[in-house]
């Protein structure tokens, strides 16, 4: 081991503390390394539509057209706007130049430095030829999106629909979970055991029924299928709360009602206040789960433009402009930015929330 | 911990006025503090099941209601012999078949890699594997659309530059279904959390004493990860199996609900959407709607008798 650390030219022994610490460091770095790499290639087809939503419209369908966002160049000769080429010269050189007679198999070229000087006459075949391109990102795809999509009206909707439904969620799911945490009653257990069974029921057994029902009360093509449905409170968010009010102690709430406070005054008084983080937890997830919701927007609300969420219209969106990248990237992009920067900031918040409702079963 | 009201005395009320006992009184505000999901369960989900098990015995369409007939168990006999339902069947085999090991392997991978002790910034890196799960659905299957086209998209550029032929990822019928398990790998935020959680439940200690026997990495990993972590496994499991059963979103966008190529992609639910939402056959629907349930409370019973002999659990018998 000394031998290999000398024939490399260090001058500390092996196992000096320096030469651990850097051993140390260089698996670390070497252990990051490989981590950023494979979680970039996971987060490659972010990357994708980022570029393409800058891109130029059909340049991703351009033969020789570079990745990142650019135009063609082209240069004026004679009042007339041509395309520019890197034109391989007999001497070993590439020159920049304009071209102004393509033909079959050789081609007239202007240099444009020097616009008045006589056409350069190249032989081979122009279309094998690179184009010049330079950098243009090209943010009219978002604005284009944007009036197209009618974009705030969406955000409104998408927001509104969200959060009504995100509070009678975690309002109706406290009090449920007050309910399971802190009072004894008969067939306590066997009610829990059922509300986590409703976890894998398919949501397709009670799908048609409900359709029916909230056809006939004439919420078809409203808001309330979407709201109402979630005021009842629900498995995932009444696991998640019930098991912070359990850890709450209840020296807190028997204080609180020697003082005479009633339930209600002790939920609001006690628990909400310590199980605040809890709650920013559930409400977070249904904000989202509601803001990304596709199924249930699209069967009640597919033929009224004025009241659908971003994901039925970026949906049908497509359906209409699958032929233009751009623009669904920049929809996607504009789509995915509320919900990833509200991630991003609370990341820590989500992520516990996750693993308190998926193992402490 | 188990101090009540009722073992406060003052709380006792004097025997002449009306007052309940506490103990009924506290279970009376139980019942009035779960209230809300009560209702909810017999509105939105114990009443529409019975009534979906009751259309599925009739010829139910919400265009005529007044025509609807009783057909006994014809909608099931139907689902018998109908080749789409089969056909669905068959994509939703396939497709289970890559997007499971998938999903269960990506989100394992990305657990130990995530949580090696040597490994720096382990929380942003966490962030970052988990983030596309808040991404919408139609958002990112979009995403992906554009990134798995045959001619622009970069996942073809990348094999063409590595020599390998170009693959028709959304439009042939073999491809489709690899192509849907990579779209749902954005996905498996949560199994990898939930992975994390359960790679730190193993006590250290076992580590040390097998590296005292001389076992290598992968020895550990086979012989006490992979057993500790089983009820994790398949919890996991159980979830991503009812979740591919339930596959609508992705599915719907790439093809716009046709179900192309040549119905590679009608899954259950797209056939359960059509038959109800678009050709009005409720009651046909509704029993497909009870085929989907019975095959996700069968598969799901399977596992956990499989679970019984094969899972480990640190507490002993549960």
């Amino acid at each position: 081991m000394t031998a290999v650390a000398k024939a490399e030219g260090r001058a500390f022994s092996d196992r000096s503390p320096v030469a651990r610490s850097y051993r140390r460091f260089l698996g670390r770095a070497s252990l990051l390394m490989f981590a950023l790499v494979i979680i970039s290639a996971y987060l490659l087809p972010l990357l994708y539509m980022v570029t393409t939503a800058f891109q130029q419209p059909g340049q991703s369908t351009t033969p020789g057209a570079p990745v990142y966002p650019a135009t063609a160049q082209t240069a004026t000769y004679q009042g007339k706007d041509y395309p520019l080429y890197s034109v391989p010269m007999p001497d070993g050189s590439t020159r920049q130049l304009i071209l102004v007679e393509p033909g079959r198999e050789s081609s007239g070229f202007i240099d444009p430095k020097d616009p008045s000087s006589t056409k350069i006459e190249w032989v081979g075949r122009w279309r094998t030829l690179q184009q010049t391109w330079t950098f243009a990102p090209l943010v009219e795809n978002f604005s284009t999106a944007w009036t197209q999509l009618n974009f705030p009206r969406l955000l409104r909707n998408t927001f509104l629909i969200a959060l009504l439904s995100t509070f009678g969620a975690v309002l109706s799911s406290t009090l449920v979970a007050y309910g399971f945490a802190r009072f004894r009653f008969r067939g306590k257990n066997a009610l829990f055991i059922i509300l986590i069974a409703t976890i894998i029921l398919p949501f397709q057994v009670t799908l048609l029924p409900q359709y029916i029902l909230f056809t006939w009360l004439g919420w078809n093509g409203t808001w309330l299928p979407l709201i109402i449905p979630h005021c009842f409170a629900n498995a995932y968010n009444v696991f998640l709360l019930r098991q912070y009010f359990l850890s709450i102690p209840r020296e807190l709430d028997e204080a609180a009602m020697i003082d005479g406070a009633g339930p209600f005054r002790v939920l609001r008084s006690v628990i909400i206040p310590q199980a605040i983080p809890a709650i920013v937890a559930v409400s977070l997830f249904h904000f989202f789960f509601a803001w990304n919701d596709f199924f249930v927007p699209y069967l009640y609300l597919a033929s009224k433009p004025e009241l659908q969420p971003l994901s039925i219209a970026i949906q049908q969106y497509n359906a209409l402009y699958a032929s233009q990248p751009t623009l669904i990237q920049a929809s996607a992009l504009m789509t995915m930015a509320v919900p990833i920067v509200v991630f991003l900031l609370a990341q820590r918040a989500f992520m516990r929330g996750v693993v308190v409702t998926g193992v402490e079963k | 911990m188990t101090a009540t009201i009722e073992e406060i005395p003052s709380a006792r009320p004097p025997a002449r006025t009306f007052r309940l006992r506490p103990s009924v009184r506290e279970s009376l505000w139980g019942y009035a503090f779960i209230a809300p999901w009560l209702v909810g369960l017999a509105l939105f989900t114990a009443g529409p099941m019975l009534v979906s098990l009751a259309l599925s015995l009739t010829d139910f369409n919400l265009v005529k209601p007044e025509a609807m007939k009783f057909v006994g168990l014809e909608n099931y006999a139907r689902l018998a012999s109908d080749p789409t339902i089969w056909q669905s069947l068959i994509a939703t085999f396939k497709f289970a078949l890559f997007a499971i090991p998938l999903t269960m392997g990506a989100s394992l991978g990305f657990a130990v890699l995530l949580n090696h002790p040597k490994l720096p910034f382990k929380g942003p890196l966490r962030a970052l594997v988990y983030m596309p799960v808040m991404i919408p659905l139609v958002a990112s299957t979009l995403v992906w659309l554009g990134f798995l086209n045959t001619e622009t998209g970069w996942l073809n550029a990348i094999l063409g530059a590595i020599g390998l032929p170009r693959i028709d990822w959304i439009n042939s019928e073999a491809w489709v279904y690899p192509a849907l398990s990579l779209i749902g790998l954005w996905g498996i935020g949560n199994f990898m959390l939930i992975n994390i959680a359960g790679l730190q439940s193993v006590p250290t200690e076992l580590y040390e004493a097998a590296r005292m026997d001389g076992a290598g990495a992968w020895t550990q990993f086979r012989r006490i990860t992979i057993p500790l972590m089983s009820p994790v496994l398949l919890y996991n499991l159980v979830i991503i199996l009812i979740g591919t059963f339930q596959y609508f979103t992705q599915a719907f966008v790439i093809t716009n609900g046709r179900g192309d190529p040549n119905n590679a992609t009608l899954f259950m639910n797209l056939v359960l959407y059509r038959e109800g939402f678009v050709f009005n056959h409720m009651g046909y629907a509704a029993a497909i709607a009870w085929l989907l349930f019975v095959i996700v409370l069968g598969l799901t019973l399977v596992l956990f008798a499989f679970a019984r002999r094969r899972v480990y659990y640190a507490g002993g018998e549960r």
